[in-house]
């Protein structure tokens, strides 16, 4: 079973190239037992929606921050 | 330009108004030139870049409703200068000083005990819906002191790629690294943003 280190590895790689087979699913497995890794599989993405809406005059106007899928 | 910048306050004209608050202008330009020569990594070349998306962005400036959307056109004028300039230079940086900058086991063994799995206190918590925080003045000024506080390289990287949005082969040309090198850099960059997120906004409560 892959650590956290690994696991929160390929959580990073997955936002730069498609995860492998293999890779895909022993994370999954990982994540269905490890709730920090969980976390960190969600807050990932979000740090990239909110790098992206970061300088959209997110300070003062909530449409600019629209987070899209 | 400088005249723009030192206007003063002028009650009666509303349109002037964001023209001669000179606290906020003097603030989005250094703002500009921090992300400008972060990512340039060349003074003169972010001067330049900063200067013209000012020029451009202050000629249309009576035509935006409010300093956000000033604030928005303004890096988004930069971003793309930004972005053409990475992907038509050659690397401009010296690689030596991206590699060995900080030791990697040294920020992995915070995190994580021997066996690769968390240390019981840097275990990721709950953010619930973080997306609400995006529209908190407050949480930019956390996540802004958040990005000044990772390592050079990694704030360059990690902004490279989801700010100027350039893709992972295009970061690794301009910066000069390899895919692995870019890999490990993001991975660790996540990693400390995270926590000085969930440090500094979302375990002490949303503020408005």
């Amino acid at each position: 079973m892959m650590n956290c280190q690994q696991a929160t590895r390929l959580v990073s790689e997955a936002q730069e190239r498609p995860l492998s087979l293999p890779e895909t699913m022993a994370l999954k497995l990982h994540l269905m037992v490890c709730s920090g890794c969980k976390n960190f599989s969600l807050q990932v993405p979000f740090l990239s929606q909110a790098m992206k809406a970061y300088g959209q005059g997110g300070e003062e106007e909530s449409t600019a921050a629209d987070p899209k899928k | 330009m400088d005249a723009d910048l030192n206007g003063r306050p002028d009650p009666d004209v509303p349109d002037a108004s964001i023209l001669s608050d000179t606290v906020f202008l003097t603030d989005l330009r250094r703002q500009m030139l921090k992300f400008a020569t972060l990512q340039l990594a060349n003074p003169h070349a972010a001067e330049d870049a900063v200067q013209e998306a000012l020029v451009g962005a202050l000629k249309n400036a009576n035509s935006f409703a409010g300093r956000a959307a000033l604030k928005t056109w303004m890096f988004a004028i930069l971003r793309n200068k930004i972005a053409d300039t990475l992907r038509h230079k050659q690397r401009m940086v010296d690689t030596s000083s991206l590699l060995h900058e900080d030791d990697e086991d040294e920020d992995f063994s915070a995190l994580f005990d021997r066996r690769g799995h968390w240390h019981a206190d840097e275990r990721p918590a709950s953010w619930g819906n973080p997306h609400q925080s995006l529209h908190q003045n407050q949480f930019w000024r956390v996540f802004e002191l958040c990005l000044d506080g990772l390592p050079g390289n990694q704030a360059r990287v990690f902004m490279m790629k989801e700010f100027v949005e350039l893709d992972a082969s295009e970061v690794c040309t301009a910066v000069g690294i390899t895919t692995t090198n870019l890999n490990v850099m993001l991975h660790r960059a996540r990693l400390r943003l995270r926590e000085c997120l969930e440090n500094n906004w979302f375990l002490k409560g949303e503020r408005t």
